[in-house]
């Protein structure tokens, strides 16, 4: 069994990260500690208590919940979490979420909602996929995140380029539009 | 008319269809889905179309549907069809879902050559995610032909291939060290990687490697402490392994804190804030040391990240129990996240405040956590629970202001957990404090009126038998103990009618009102209490003091299943001319009431048949060990001690994989020869990783010797094998010794702890004729709770009537303390410790008593 909680220097710091709609129905959940979270059932009664704890309240951006710290971040109809072990560093846990948010509003050109979502599911998917593997974060960086995920044939044609200049010019892309998410 | 309903269901159809081309992942089915995954046959691909597919797969799996194995299987192999496509999302999504159907899915190892060609490849698209897939479906066996790739993959130049394949291989850990082991030369070489997250990744993967050795890791955090890690995450993930070294070592290095000290000064917050709580936590520190941890604390609280205030205050309340004082430097600012909008917070920061704050400012607190103590989760309200018991031992006087308090809180709504601690904090205050009794257990009574976890009220039912009676007016709670048998279910009803028997044994004034009570018992509808009222009856009415006491107030102290076995074993006999003797059944420190702890070692010692001729176990200690962890070959003594004789459990673990031990024994030596081995048991054949246990009988002396130190040495002998196979290279051997750290026999091995509820009645019970005294000087401690603490220790006795716990600043202090001897003899203490004032010296007084004169005897000589 992974250790999330009792060894301190052990690297499973990530328990989970969940996309929540505004009713508190699961967009997309990856769950990696499989002890607290094994079973569906255990999962949904831990997103219900927890929505109902952020959804009230959305000034705040964490808390502590059965033993597991939650940071969270919302934005019109969605909410994202990051649930982490309550020995990690909040900050870095916090560092997560940041890149979370960021590699999604710049895969939905900053149009962070629920449809939109939908529409890139997959590339939801890698992106949650590139920032922890198995409750080990992965990469914190959300325009090297982005890079590796936004590959979708409709938008670049991939007839005649390698796939490497193409990542080159979509990490050139996603820097762009990185600073301009800065400078607003 | 009826044209309405038919326009309301069209107006109805189109919402549901606006909603649903909303989002197409709302409605999946999965056999729908499994179906459309045919199309992965198809040829060509239609890329778009399977990448669509693939999501659904995906979006029904994380929704937590669950999917068979065949239905697994199926979809699986429908996917390895999808690699002849060159498109890189769906690749890359092919890699997903490989990763998910891995562990529902058969011989997923067939795509092992696909995923090591694409981890090989030119695409830096493809390597990252390839690797970590590959990772995922191979074993051991398997990882071996790719571990060429593996090492190159360690030290790629480009950063995600590195990272997914030291994460990857940090996975790997947990099945295959072995092999990742080998790779340390390149992890290491990672760690002076330019990208961050490998340095970090590298960095904690090579301390998984070499945690077991410690001169590793110690020049281990030497090294990269000084040459700076760039990467924030490395760093803080080397404060950690440094903090855990001055946790772990005995003589800690000292630049490991200079180390974690000139961190607060490192640019990334969250470096600075890992500083800061890894030098709060370290045990031992000086105030001096945690100023400038503190000091960061401090600022970090008036921050506007939330994270950053939330992480700080929780910090500081963690430390506010060890170093109040040191945290006090910080109320200005934690006075002002009270009113923080986020409540965690502002929870924190109040209990914190509680914990470090002066006695005036206790009421203005609790007046605060009124205020909001209904919108914080269950959690906090924990926390603050615990905060305000903290507090009350602090401030005895204060109780006063907290039981109304925690009454209120009480009476509100909330989880069991939640009221299980208030319950237990008014349990505490009760305890520590007598002028809080009364108010407590006025308290408790109306929660039982009114309370629907029936653990709680037969645990109130219970202290309320023990605690009330003693009270100035114990009449009063009758009436609530008696709601209870009339209202209440079974579980409650039956420790109310105990409760009220307790009354009645106490109080001698009250016993004939407690019959009537009881008498009305009898008619209960349930079995249970039926039975406890016609027991309690009958004693009450019938039986002497000493039998009450022995009967109601204590209670049968024994093990269930030792009294299960013991009763067949007397069945078994035949021999039924004598009556069963219950003092040969093992005894029990827990509660019946506790679920039984398994007896680990029970089972083992009754499978053999020289020592279950032995009879019952009496007493199992604990494991010790008689080399050191990192020895070559380990061995652990565990020590059972049965009515005449003592069996030595050794268990031994042979660490050598290139060897396979025979005959493996433990020959022990005694210098005053008293101890005679009457027989022992080896292990035949111990390989390689596994743990078995030899074992050797110890009769007592008949000189009546109870304790010895015996010099132990391991003796085997020694069959060569291949390291891998484990096959014996040849039939050879040779014999080999191993010196173990002595075994020690001590008094504490013939005694069980079991404490006595009133111990007073007990003591006289026993009488003069079997009292020992002994008066001498303690040169080992040098404060009464350590001698308290030593002198149970020695005697392997219970202290009773929380006499164990010394009041500050007192110069006299008199324990209690009782026990069963083996074969089950009574034995109790009372030990007076003194300090003399000349000159700190300890001196204790000591008196036995047992039921056997003789028994005193042996447990007084253990102690000169």
């Amino acid at each position: 069994m992974t250790d999330f909680d009792g060894n301190p220097t052990s690297l499973y710091s990530v328990k989970g990260i969940v996309i929540l709609d505004q009713d508190g129905n699961r967009i997309i959940a990856k769950y990696y500690d499989h002890q607290n979270f094994g079973s569906v059932k255990e999962q949904k009664a831990f997103e219900k208590n927890m929505f109902s704890k952020t959804s009230r309240n959305t000034s705040s951006e964490i808390l502590l919940l059965d033993g597991v710290t939650c940071i969270y971040r919302t934005n019109v109809d969605l909410y994202f979490y990051v649930l982490g072990s309550t020995r990690e560093n909040e900050l870095i846990l916090e560092s997560v979420l940041t890149c979370l948010y960021d590699s999604v509003s710049t895969v939905l050109r900053k149009n962070v909602e629920k449809k939109a979502l939908i529409d890139a599911m997959d590339t939801a998917m890698l992106i949650i996929d590139e920032i922890c593997d198995e409750g080990i974060i992965l990469e914190t960086d959300a325009p090297s995140i982005v890079s590796r995920c936004a590959l979708k044939s409709d938008e670049v044609s991939f007839s005649d380029q390698s796939f490497s200049s193409v990542g080159m010019s979509f990490i050139e892309s996603a820097n762009k539009q990185f600073k301009w998410s800065l400078l607003k | 008319m009826s044209g309405k309903p038919k326009a309301q269901s069209r107006m109805k159809r189109d919402k549901k269809d606006e909603e649903s081309s909303g989002n197409l992942y709302a409605h999946l089915d999965k056999t729908s889905v499994l179906q459309e995954a045919r199309a992965f046959n198809e040829t060509p691909i239609n890329a778009r179309k399977c990448s669509l597919i693939l999501t659904k797969l995906l979006y029904i799996i994380q929704q937590g549907e669950s999917i068979g194995r065949t239905e697994a299987t199926e979809a699986f192999f429908a996917v390895t069809k999808l690699w002849q496509s060159k498109d890189a999302n769906l690749r890359r999504l092919v890699y997903l879902v490989v990763k998910e159907l891995s562990n529902i899915s058969d011989d997923v190892i067939i795509v092992t050559s696909s995923l090591t060609k694409d981890m090989t490849g030119r695409e830096d698209v493809y390597r990252p995610a390839s690797i970590r897939a590959l990772c995922r479906i191979t074993d051991t066996g398997m990882l071996q032909t790719i571990e060429r790739y593996m090492k190159q993959a360690i030290v790629d130049r480009n950063g995600s291939v590195s990272s997914a394949a030291i994460v990857s291989s940090t996975h790997l850990m947990k099945k295959s060290s072995e092999v990742v082991r080998r790779w340390a030369n390149e992890v290491q070489e990672a760690v002076s990687s330019d990208n961050h997250m490998v340095q970090y990744h590298a960095l904690g993967l090579l301390y998984h490697i070499r945690c077991n050795d410690r001169l590793a890791v110690n020049k281990l955090v030497q090294k990269f402490s000084k040459n700076s890690l760039r990467s924030p995450y490395a760093v803080c993930y080397l404060i950690r392994i440094a903090a855990r070294c001055l946790v772990e070592d005995d003589q800690p290095d000292s630049s490991m804190f200079t180390f974690i000290e000139s961190s607060l000064r490192h640019k990334s917050e969250m470096v600075v804030y890992e500083a800061a709580s890894a030098i709060v936590s370290l045990p031992h520190t000086t105030s001096a040391e945690l100023q400038p941890a503190i000091a960061v604390l401090q600022l970090f609280c008036s921050s506007p990240k939330a994270a950053l205030r939330f992480a700080a205050v929780r910090t500081l309340n963690k430390v506010a129990m060890a170093h109040p004082t040191a945290v006090m430097s910080c109320n200005v600012d934690l006075e002002k996240l009270i009113t923080d909008s986020n409540r965690s917070i502002a929870t924190l920061a109040i209990t914190t405040l509680l914990k470090t704050g002066a006695e005036s400012s206790v009421e203005r607190l609790m007046q605060q956590i009124s205020g909001f103590v209904n919108e914080i989760s269950d959690e906090f309200k924990i926390v603050v629970v615990d905060a305000i018991r903290s507090l009350c031992s602090r401030y005895p006087r204060k109780h006063a202001v907290m039981m109304p308090f925690l009454a209120k809180m009480l009476r509100n709504d909330g989880s069991f957990e939640y009221k299980k601690a208030i319950v237990e904090t008014i349990i505490a205050i009760i305890e520590e404090n007598p002028d809080a009794k009364t108010a407590g257990l006025a308290h408790l009574c109306e929660f039982i009126e009114d309370c629907e976890h029936d653990n709680l009220s037969t645990r109130v039912l219970h202290l309320l038998g023990r605690e009330a009676p003693k009270t100035p007016n114990p009449s009063s709670y009758i009436r609530f103990i008696y709601n209870r048998v009339i209202l209440e279910s079974t579980k409650v009803r039956a420790a109310a009618v105990t409760a009220l028997a307790k009354f009645g044994a106490q109080c001698v004034d009250l016993r004939k009102s407690i019959q009537v009570l009881l008498r009305r018992c009898l008619l209960d509808s349930d079995d249970e209490v039926r039975d406890r009222a016609t027991f309690y009856l009958k004693m009450l009415t019938e039986a002497g003091e000493s039998v009450i006491h022995n009967f109601i107030l204590d209670g049968l102290q024994i093990s269930p299943s030792g009294l299960e076995r013991a009763v067949l074993d007397y069945l078994k006999s035949g021999n039924y001319s004598a009556p069963f003797d219950l003092r040969i059944v093992p005894v029990s420190t827990q509660a019946l009431s506790q679920p039984e702890k398994l007896e680990p070692y029970a089972a083992q010692l009754a499978a053999i048949p020289e020592i279950a001729k032995l009879g019952p176990v009496f007493k199992s200690g604990t494991r010790i060990a008689l080399t050191e962890s990192i020895a070559e070959y380990t061995v652990h003594l565990i020590k059972h001690t049965f009515a005449n004789a003592i069996v030595l459990q050794f268990e031994c673990k042979n660490t050598m994989n290139d060897q396979l031990l025979l005959d493996v024994s433990v020959e022990l030596e005694d210098p005053e020869s008293e101890w005679q081995p009457s027989g022992s048991i080896e292990i035949p054949k111990l390989p390689y990783g596994e743990a078995q246990s030899a074992y050797t009988i110890l009769e007592f002396p008949e000189s009546g010797a109870i304790s010895g130190s015996l010099g132990a040495i391991l003796k085997f002998k020694v069959m060569d094998v291949d390291p891998t196979s484990g096959e014996p290279d040849s039939e050879d051997t040779y014999d080999q010794t191993y010196v173990l750290e002595e075994v020690e026999i001590a008094v504490s091995d013939s005694i069980q702890a079991v404490s006595k509820s009133s111990f007073a009645s007990a003591w006289e019970a026993l009488g003069e004729d079997s009292a020992r005294e002994e008066t001498f000087q303690l040169s080992t401690v040098d404060t009464i709770p350590e001698a308290v603490k030593k002198i149970a220790e020695i005697l392997g006795l219970s202290p009773c009537e929380r006499s164990d716990r010394v009041g500050e600043g007192k110069t006299q202090h008199t324990v209690l303390l009782s026990g069963i001897f083996r074969g089950g003899y009574d034995v109790l203490s009372k030990a007076t410790v003194a300090i003399d004032p000349s000159d700190n010296s300890i001196n204790m007084n000591i008196i036995i008593r047992s039921t056997e004169p003789l028994v005193s005897d042996l447990v007084i000589s253990a102690v000169v």
